[in-house]
């Protein structure tokens, strides 16, 4: 499947990938001044920039083919799409008890406290296409599209024994 | 501690309505003019840190930012302008030379805007370059005096020749000046392009060896990383006497910008100052120019041309003319806007000569002189657009250098902090957090867009004139006229006045 990887040497450490990703996952998906300033709740990105000096990359689920959350997941809101591979919560059934966030290999699954607690993690955009409705959404991820300088890249897997 | 005279040179404007407080303008200025404020939740800037480098408006998601000209005036006088008083304030409080980067910002005529072109009516027809064939194959080097042909073929070998697909190279920036990803951004676009870039004296890093078809190396007074090994690695040798930006002085690259890389490099001790001494000490004289040219022509088997670059000064012509006897393939002539990393202020602002005249004495000179055909001219210093390269040519240049141009493309805003080391576009700067900005894909698409568009302007504005090669313009001054100049400006630029 298509994964979203990091390019570390051209990562600049901005963070714009998680205010368009925080903006594509709000209330007001293409408004970032009405996302951010008037929604009630802060809009939490589902992509998180790791930085220490002069290293940065932005890290975010990595949809793992035995995803170690979907296994742990004590409702069974956190799944992973047979068909296209996503790894997904359904935040309606997520009770936040944070099981899955314990199991994830990567950190990749955040809390989202605000409101109706639930684990907060990245969708590849699959949801942000439903409604936004456009159809540049639809193929490429929002941080993908919004990074500056080419740092994150939407491809097939690079990775060895990985699908 | 006394009091600080000085003042901003730029206000910062937020609009408060739009910033969604997401500080990627905190995280992006290498200045810290913008900051976080935990308590409050809030941005602060200093407006006294800014240089007006755009990186933050350029990077701010919802446009919220704006930068203008501090607000703050001194009384009226058009003698103690405001830029004068500060420069004094400055070094009252410093004592210290001051220095600047890129090219000169005075108001001196810009001569190439005082030119105008030709184009054809009635009497002899247009090209459309669409449609036609359009040649801009520059050949740069020594021509022989005649060409003779036995079976067909020419008897005597050529003089090394370098091949240009179009009549524009990058010109000298080293490593250590710039990032490396600005170099291996043109050396990219000059290899895409089919034209040369140039290391400057700072070397050639070994990522870069690759590019070695297209690459200039340079050989100045510092002789920083210069081994057979390199001057073996590019297609031509350029002895680098003068700087536009500069002309008179070396070169001081502070130790804080040389880390490993650049001290691999150079060939000089990590965080040592890397200086270039103003003149070579081993050239005093025409002879000894000769000399060196033939060292390194011996020293790369007389396969590769040699270039010696010059900065334009009063005697331009008569130097340029001992400088094609003395056995030089090639003469690059660097104005007085040409850029710079670092340079002292009133050096920049004050020493040498437009590079359009000293283009069309030099031209003249060598043409009086008989010796045109012995060397090929290359200018620089301030190409900004597709018309100054026609002009140029038309004055009797072969092919034009940029560097500016060729760094705007890349991200440079021209705020003339180049020496600081804060470059926030990742271009005058060694910091890996700032470097890493430039990602060199990016930037070699960059640059070879913008050369591509000016390849089809040029061919749409030679087309007009009714000329199908690049070659046929070269010292075509006819087809230029000048506008708003003197006769004795007229007379030095060899052309006519509009309407003769
Ligand atoms: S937008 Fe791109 S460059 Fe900026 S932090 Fe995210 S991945 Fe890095
Ligand atoms: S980048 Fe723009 S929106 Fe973000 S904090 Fe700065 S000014 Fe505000
Ligand atoms: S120095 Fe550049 S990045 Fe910093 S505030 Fe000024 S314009 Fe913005
Ligand atoms: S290279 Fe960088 S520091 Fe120099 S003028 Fe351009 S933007 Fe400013």
């Amino acid at each position: 499947m298509k994964r979203v990887y990091a390019r570390e040497e051209v990562c600049m450490g901005c963070k714009l990938c998680e205010v368009y990703c925080a903006t594509a996952h709000s209330e007001y998906p293409l408004d970032l001044v009405k996302a951010f300033l008037k929604q009630k709740m802060k809009p939490l990105p589902r992509i998180l920039v790791e930085y220490n000096l002069s290293i940065s990359f932005a890290l975010q689920c990595r949809h793992c083919d035995e995803a170690p959350c979907t296994k742990a997941c004590i409702t069974g809101a956190m799944q992973k799409d047979s068909v296209t591979g996503i790894v997904s919560n359904d935040e309606r059934r997520c009770v936040g008890c944070w099981t899955c966030i314990l199991v994830c290999p990567f950190g990749a699954i955040g809390r989202d406290n605000q409101g109706h607690k639930v684990a907060s993690k990245c969708d590849l955009c699959s949801n942000v296409a439903d409604q936004t409705d456009t159809e540049s959404f639809s193929n490429v991820p929002v941080c993908v599209q919004n990074c500056p300088n080419r740092a994150l890249q939407f491809m097939d897997s690079v990775v060895e024994g990985e699908e | 501690m006394t009091l600080s005279m000085n003042t901003p040179d730029f206000l910062i404007e937020r609009n408060r309505e739009r910033c969604i407080n997401c500080q990627v303008c905190v995280r992006q200025c290498a200045n810290e003019a913008h900051g976080w404020d935990a308590e409050e939740e809030k941005i602060f800037s200093q407006d006294a840190l800014c240089v007006n480098c755009h990186r933050c408006v350029t990077m701010c998601p919802t446009h919220s930012l704006s930068i203008r000209k501090f607000p703050l005036e001194f009384r009226e006088n058009a003698n103690w302008t405001a830029s004068t008083m500060k420069a004094i304030y400055k070094q009252a409080e410093t004592g210290g030379i001051l220095l600047t980067g890129m090219g000169t910002d005075r108001p001196y005529p810009v001569y190439w805007d005082q030119l105008l072109l030709n184009a054809s009516q009635v009497t002899n027809p247009s090209i459309d370059p669409l449609r036609e064939p359009m040649e801009l194959k520059t050949f740069l080097g020594r021509k022989p005096e005649q060409l003779r042909v036995i079976n067909g073929k020419l008897a005597e070998a050529l003089p090394p020749q370098l091949e240009l697909d179009l009549p524009i190279m990058f010109s000298a920036m080293s490593f250590g000046s710039i990032s490396l990803n600005v170099a291996k951004s043109l050396a990219q676009a000059a290899e895409t392009l089919g034209t040369f870039y140039n290391t400057g004296e700072g070397g050639l890093h070994e990522d870069l060896y690759k590019y070695g078809k297209n690459t200039i190396v340079q050989v100045a007074s510092g002789r920083f990383g210069v081994h057979s090994e390199y001057l073996n690695a590019g297609a031509a040798i350029e002895i680098k006497i003068g700087q536009g930006a500069k002309p008179g002085i070396g070169g001081h690259l502070p130790g804080e910008k040389v880390g490993v890389e650049v001290s691999r490099t150079r060939m000089i001790p990590e965080q040592s100052d890397a200086i270039s001494p103003a003149p070579h000490h081993d050239i005093y004289s025409i002879e000894d120019l000769t000399q060196l040219i033939f060292s390194l022509k011996e020293a790369t088997n007389y396969e590769k041309p040699v270039i010696v670059k010059i900065a334009a000064v009063h005697n331009v012509s008569a130097i340029a003319s001992g400088i094609a006897r003395a056995g030089a393939d090639i003469i690059a002539i660097d104005g007085f806007r040409g850029g710079t990393g670092a340079a002292p202020l009133r050096t920049r602002d004050s020493v040498g000569i437009p590079i359009e005249l000293a283009l069309a004495a030099v031209d003249s000179r060598l043409r009086e002189e008989g010796i045109r055909n012995q060397v090929s001219l290359v200018v620089g210093g301030s190409i900004r657009n597709s018309t100054d390269i026609i002009k140029a040519i038309a004055l009797g240049a072969d092919a034009v250098y940029v560097a500016s141009s060729a760094l705007l493309a890349l991200g440079c805003h021209m705020c003339q902090k180049c020496y600081t080391g804060k470059c926030n576009w990742g271009i005058a700067t060694q910091r890996p957090e700032l470097v890493k900005r430039l990602n060199p894909e990016i930037g070699a698409e960059r640059a070879t867009n913008l050369l591509k568009a000016w390849e089809h302007e040029v061919k749409e504005i030679l087309g007009g004139m009714g000329i199908n090669a690049i070659e046929s313009l070269c010292g075509n001054r006819l087809m230029l006229r000048g506008i708003g100049l003197s006769d004795r400006e007229l007379n030095i630029l060899g052309v006519l006045a509009a309407g003769e």
